[in-house]
């Protein structure tokens, strides 16, 4: 539907009565490919920030054309706004007006990214004035873009440089297509942890991944992910969906683990599987996840509590056997979802568990970061799967379609290309991160 | 060659899917659908994509003539390494038994360093003949060369030659069905209506509680809808099953006891496993749950009614134990096919039967009795089903895990077969 929509508003005599009507045209969104380019032209790097000449030298070498301050007429694949230093609302006059004659020159699915501090309570009032407009800004900005362009931001915490590793896989993340339905977002780079991977196709080489709920949907497209970077993948599923998951493992040489998450040794079947076959664990994707939907009103027993059952205390309890068995390096990727940020009618018991694993996320960063490992949660918008599927056309036609900056619902593969990110030993740095795969949507889905 | 000088022949773990009573779950299902699909998630399970193995054997009872290579087409439909030798065994319902030990014996021997042996069987997509009559003329036709020959074979086709034959499961030199034999022997070692019963709810009731465990959850993978055995009813009592009407032996009056509760349904499934040498199990990480020990064959004359159809096993289970120094109570598991549950009851009966032992099995002293708690733990055929030649794979498999769950003690296997024969095998257990 969406595909016969998008090829319709956007080609030939069709486009123009699109046009012409004003109806909304969803772009084409520039997504990853191993042989593209990271961005679709030049770069233009607008600001100043100690360390700017490394950075340009670092992402000369990624094979990027970077031109600092002006580009000419040129056409832009990226621009970078430098604006770590700035102390008072005052200064950013300069640097955002040249932005906006830049966006301009904008390619299809060219990419915005802001580099930023944090605004905090301890900070000078205008500086954290500035860096909180900056928010403003970027939210702004990804609004105003067009043709599947986005724009995000990294947030520099706790006095990291734009140089360490995760600002640099943060950059990388989001100059490419892997991040083509992450849209007015931030990263927070919490720390100089994490190695950049040698290689930027293969970021997972050498590791052991387990994604639970994989033999479909969204876990199906994780566990592909996963595999297309590198690592030895186990799909783990309940019995009952068995044959599916024989599919999805057989095509990426992955191997089968039936168990329900919620079984009071699910951690110790995955630790004995992962460990006793492949040698090591080194991430679990906790994707099982299962919808109820009910208004409070209606709700029953059976439905709220097999909710929390499996997407939210299944995963408290693996993650404390994991924490346990001190797994070395061990990350950890969760999938909560924007209604549990946003909130969403009829599903007080989903956002009550997605609201949950954001919690459990955050406040497990430091448990997990003693072994060295990481802990981090994508949550989805409205993404086009089985499960959205069902969903009555018209409020789907909105969600997917009006709401988002993007003007369209997500693939699984946007998900999956934000977990494999997270989970990747150069993301270590942005431990207890939330971020959010909604083509900048309002709404929860 | 004595079983010490040759190396260990290991199971490393099974993969089934779900049996079907005939013409259920699986009623557009073909034995290669089927077969394949045993073999997908045995590959799976295992991670062997792409891989080489060293020989994949099994084969099917009911088998359609254009299946004259099941085992290797399946192959070339999964992903394995297409370069995999396969090749097709057929020993009536000891199929997969077969199979599976002669590539246990391969390993052994050094020639195959792993291996995947099993069997399927659909009664519900069975090959059907035309009759005799007209198969003749048919042939005639093709061998005509004039016009005028060939219409002369066809004129001698009439409407009566058309009925096709279906496959039965009589034997072909006595006419009988297996459950009218069986009713015979049945009723020599006088089994009782409830004791039949009293086997046939113990098979449902270990059934179900080994799904309820999660027993099954390395060992089935679903298919077509079906993730369970359908033939299982968890709720079956002793009223119910006593309620049923004999089914077979109906000759016998008031004293038929096999009723379609105490005996097997026609079902349709595959099962596949896999096997390697201790080397093999170890440079792959693979588990290593049981060695298969040793296998032997038996067939008996029930065409002049010397013995009993399915008797077979008893026999064969005296040589193997004699082979091995084993007495019948050297066993942890005993997994005896409930083809019938006359046939499991008067097997044991028999091994009990001072005067059996002495002039059939030529034994000393009887074999004796069995603890009967170690028998068919997590269920057997009267509640999964049996289609024919996948029923040894699923046994195999199921007690190899069983064993390798205890950690230690060995395990008798016995699966009768039609032709009066039958294959027993022991399994050892590795921690």
């Amino acid at each position: 539907m969406t595909d016969k929509y998008m090829e319709l508003v956007n080609t030939g005599a069709t486009k123009k009565l699109a046009k012409l009507l004003g109806l909304p045209r969803p772009p084409r969104l520039r997504r990853y490919s191993e042989q593209g380019p990271l961005l679709p032209g030049p770069l233009l790097v607008l600001g100043n920030s100690a360390r700017a000449q490394e950075l340009s030298d670092t992402l000369v070498s990624w094979g990027l054309d970077v031109c600092r301050h002006d580009a000419g007429d040129a056409k832009l694949g990226g621009l970078l706004l430098l604006l770590d230093e700035l102390v008072h609302p005052e200064e950013l006059s300069p640097i955002m007006l040249a932005a906006g004659r830049a966006l301009r020159q904008l390619l299809p699915g060219a990419r915005v990214v802001s580099f930023s501090r944090p605004a905090t309570a301890d900070d000078e009032p205008a500086v954290a004035a500035v860096r909180q407009g900056i928010d403003g800004i970027m939210r702004s900005v990804g609004r105003e873009m067009r043709g599947g362009a986005t724009a995000n931001g990294i947030v520099l915490e706790n006095s990291t440089s734009i140089l360490s590793p995760s600002a640099l896989a943060s950059l990388q993340f989001f100059f490419s297509g892997r991040s083509a339905y992450v849209d007015g977002q931030f990263l927070r780079v919490r720390n100089d942890q994490g190695v950049l991977a040698e290689d930027f196709t293969k970021p997972l080489t050498g590791k052991v991944a387990v994604v639970t709920g994989a033999a479909r949907g969204i876990g199906a497209a994780i566990a592909k992910t996963l595999a297309r970077d590198g690592a030895q993948v186990v799909v783990v599923d309940m019995p009952q969906a068995g044959d599916s998951l024989v599919k999805v493992a057989n095509a990426i040489g992955a191997t089968t683990l039936q168990l329900d998450v919620t079984a009071a040794d699910a951690a110790q079947q995955i630790m004995d599987h992962a460990i006793g076959r492949h040698g090591s664990l080194d991430l679990v994707i906790h994707n099982a996840g299962i919808t109820r939907d009910k208004l409070l009103a209606n709700m029953d027993a059976g439905r709220w509590d097999s909710v929390i059952a499996v997407n939210i205390a299944s995963q408290l309890r693996m993650n404390e056997a994991f924490l346990k068995a001190g797994l070395p390096n061990l990350r950890i990727v969760s999938l909560a979802s924007t209604s549990g940020i946003a909130g969403n009618r009829g599903q007080s018991n989903y956002a009550a568990s997605k609201g949950g694993v954001i919690g459990m996320v955050r406040s497990s960063a430091k448990l997990f970061e003693t072994n060295g490992g990481s802990i981090a949660a994508v949550a989805p918008g409205f993404i086009e799967t089985d499960m959205t599927s069902k969903i009555p056309l018209g409020t789907r036609t909105v969600a997917r379609m009006v709401l988002p900056s993007l003007m369209q619902g997500g693939l699984p593969q946007d998900v999956a290309e934000a977990i494999s990110f997270l989970g990747s030993d150069a993301a270590a740095g942005l431990n207890g991160q939330v971020l959010r795969v909604c083509g900048q949507s309002l709404v929860g889905a | 060659m004595s079983q010490q000088s040759a190396r260990n022949a290991v199971i490393i773990g099974g993969n089934r899917i779900p049996f079907a009573r005939s013409n259920t779950a699986y009623v557009n299902a073909s034995n290669q659908d089927m077969f394949t699909a045993a073999l997908e998630g045995l590959v799976a399970r295992f991670g062997l994509q792409g891989e080489r193995i060293g020989a994949v054997s099994g084969g099917a009872v009911l088998k359609h003539s254009k299946d004259f290579n099941l085992i290797r087409e399946s192959v070339l439909g999964s992903t394995l390494d297409h370069s995999t030798p396969a090749y097709d065994v057929q020993m009536a319902c000891a199929t997969g038994m077969e199979a599976i030990g002669s590539l246990a014996n391969k390993i052994k021997l050094g020639q195959l360093e792993s291996a995947i042996g099993g069997g399927v069987d659909t009664t519900s997509d069975a090959p059907i003949a035309v009759s005799e009559s007209l198969r003749g003329i048919l042939l005639e036709l093709s061998r005509a060369r004039s016009t005028k020959a060939k219409l002369a074979a066809l004129a001698k086709i009439r409407p009566s030659h058309l009925a096709p034959n279906a496959p039965g499961t009589g034997e072909p030199r006595t006419g009988l069905s297996m459950g009218d034999h069986q009713s015979q022997t049945t009723k020599a070692w006088g089994i009782t209506r409830e004791a039949q019963d009293e086997l046939a709810l113990a098979s449902h009731k270990n059934l179900a509680a080994a799904y309820d465990r999660g027993f099954f959850n390395d060992l089935i993978t679903p298919f077509n809808g079906l993730s369970k055995d359908n033939n299982m009813r968890a709720d079956s009592t002793m009223e119910k099953l006593g309620k049923l009407k004999p089914a077979f032996g109906k000759n016998l009056g008031e004293s038929a006891t096999m009723t379609a509760g105490n005996s097997t349904p026609l079902t349709d499934g595959a099962s596949a496993v896999l096997l390697g040498s201790e080397e093999y199990a170890q440079s792959h990480d693979l588990p290593m749950l049981a060695n298969f020990v040793d296998f032997e064959a038996a067939a008996v004359d029930f065409v002049h009614g010397a013995e009993g159809l399915l008797m077979a096993p008893a026999y064969a289970t005296a040589r193997l134990l004699k082979r091995n120094n084993l007495s019948l109570q050297d066993f942890d598991f005993y997994e005896i096919h409930e083809a019938f549950a006359g046939t499991v009851l008067s097997t044991l009966k028999a091994w009990e039967d001072e005067e059996f032992c002495r002039e059939k099995l030529g034994l000393d002293a009887p074999l004796g009795a069995i603890d009967r708690t170690k028998l068919n733990v997590n269920g057997s055929s009267l509640a999964a089903g049996h289609p024919f030649a996948a029923t040894g794979g699923r046994i195999i498999a199921s007690t190899a895990k069983m064993l390798h769950e205890k950690g230690t003690g060995r395990a008798l296997i016995s699966v009768c077969a039609a032709g009066g024969q039958g294959v027993v095998a022991i399994l050892e257990a590795r921690s």
